[in-house]
């Protein structure tokens, strides 16, 4: 009953949340208000028991995507250019959409359902199935990395294809030559604000190990590697914010960033390569070794590996290429 | 034994949730932006305290407290830290500390 009642609450603050955002006008205040949106978001998710779910919204959407959001805002005006009209075929268009979605929910099976076609499909398998196939505690990670590791491996894809986008629509004019740029630069980072620099800096290494644990950790608790790329980032673009760019790109380069978002996507695809190899399918991971387990646990280990590097990649180079781009204008 | 644990633990959930009510009506009633920074400011440490100390003596003597001691030492470094932040960022970009409430109008976003 508490329960029902505070996710009704949060429910409720996420659609005052999401107005507020749509009426604001104020684009820094538009960015602050997506990160609580995907704060009470994260919440909602974890009082639906999706724990892995709900790190991810919080660790991508609450804290990556709000410095992301406000370097991109670095780059244009703080207030939100309003329309010059209103477009009659827009709004139509609109409607007609939300009336379609609207229409489409009426045949969505009641919130909770166990007879809903979600429950009683392959879920059953995999919940019944991944102590024996795979033991670990962790569902979501068996289900993730191993029995639809198809899809995981298209995400990862997905990720590597947006970070490759971005570096060509932010980068495409200046090229690599705005390295030198960052060199000339010293009085940068938040040097002189001493306190949040000193703090700031005794909590990355603990970022780092925290994100390391997510990572590797992800088969026994919630968590795993797309969680632990963003947070490791977070602890980089931490350093950046902190010490200036340069510092960042010291301690990481763009070229290794470059390889690292393609190395993990590569170690994953070589994952599911070598299994072809030595006798398997694509991605059937117990050729690996004699144990059935054992070897879904390798082959997991492995591509969470490939997933965390190109997440991890991927963030850093966006980041990077907007912090630059900021710079150059 | 267990009750004496119980009530001491809920007393602080209900002081600490009180801190952080205070908190609330702080920052949307105080006249000034460096007022609404301490009230908030408030919720971090107080109401960290307090909640958290609150569920530690739930958990016991478990992994659970120690994660817990570990967000709790995190909250107490980051809280303030940012409450400075945005104090010190807000003062270097000319907001005047002020205390006659005429402040309160002009540093609210349209």
């Amino acid at each position: 009953m508490i329960g029902t009642l505070f996710s009704v609450f949060v429910l409720l603050l996420l659609l005052v949340t999401a107005v507020a955002i749509v009426q604001t006008a104020n684009l820094f205040v538009a960015s602050m208000l997506a990160g609580i949106f995907s704060l009470l978001l994260a919440t909602t998710f974890f009082l639906l028991d999706a724990a892995d779910v709900a790190l991810t919204e919080a660790a991508v959407g609450a804290g990556i995507s709000t410095v992301l959001f406000l370097s991109a805002l670095a780059l244009t005006s703080e207030t939100e250019r309003t329309p010059a009209r209103w477009s009659g075929l827009a709004l139509a268009v609109v409607a007609t959409a939300a009336a379609v979605l609207i229409y489409a929910t009426f045949d969505k099976p009641a919130f909770g359902d166990p007879e809903a076609p979600v429950h009683t499909h392959v879920a059953p398998w995999y919940i019944s199935q991944t102590a024996a196939e795979v033991d670990i505690p962790n569902i979501v990670t068996a289900v993730l990395a191993s029995f639809r590791a198809y899809d995981t491996l298209g995400e990862v894809f997905v990720v590597l294809t947006a970070g490759i986008g971005v570096l060509f629509l932010l980068s495409a004019r200046r090229g690599i030559a705005y390295r030198d740029d960052i060199a000339r630069r010293d009085g940068e980072g938040l040097r002189h604000y001493v306190i949040p620099r000193v703090v700031g800096r005794l909590l990355i290494p603990f970022i780092l190990i925290f994100g390391l644990y997510v990572q590797f950790h992800g088969e026994y608790g919630p968590g795993g590697a797309f969680q632990a790329g963003a947070i490791i980032a977070a602890g980089f673009i931490l350093l950046a914010l902190l010490e200036g760019e340069e510092r960042a790109l010291q301690a990481v380069p763009l070229q290794a960033l470059l390889y690292l978002s393609a190395g993990g996507a590569l170690l994953y695809g070589g994952v599911g390569v070598a299994s072809v190899l030595l006798g398997g399918n694509f991605l059937e991971y117990r050729v690996f070794l004699p144990g059935p387990a054992a070897s879904q646990q390798l082959g997991i280990i492995a591509i969470e590996l490939g997933v965390g590097l190109t997440v991890t990649g991927v963030l850093l180079s966006i980041f990077h290429a907007f912090a630059a781009r900021g710079r150059g204008l | 034994m267990s009750i004496v644990v119980d009530i001491l633990s809920w007393l602080l959930l209900t002081v600490g949730g009180g801190f952080v009510l205070i908190g609330g009506i702080g920052v949307l009633r105080m006249p000034s932006f460096y007022t609404r920074v301490h009230a908030s400011s408030m919720t971090d440490t107080m109401g960290a305290i307090l909640v958290l100390t609150g569920i530690m003596l739930q958990a016991g003597f478990t992994l659970a407290t120690l994660k817990l001691i570990a967000i709790l030492i995190f909250l107490l470094f980051t809280g303030p830290t940012a409450a400075n932040a945005l104090a010190s960022s807000a003062l270097l970009s000319g907001l005047k500390p002020d205390s006659d409430g005429q402040t309160a109008k002009t540093d609210r976003p349209a």
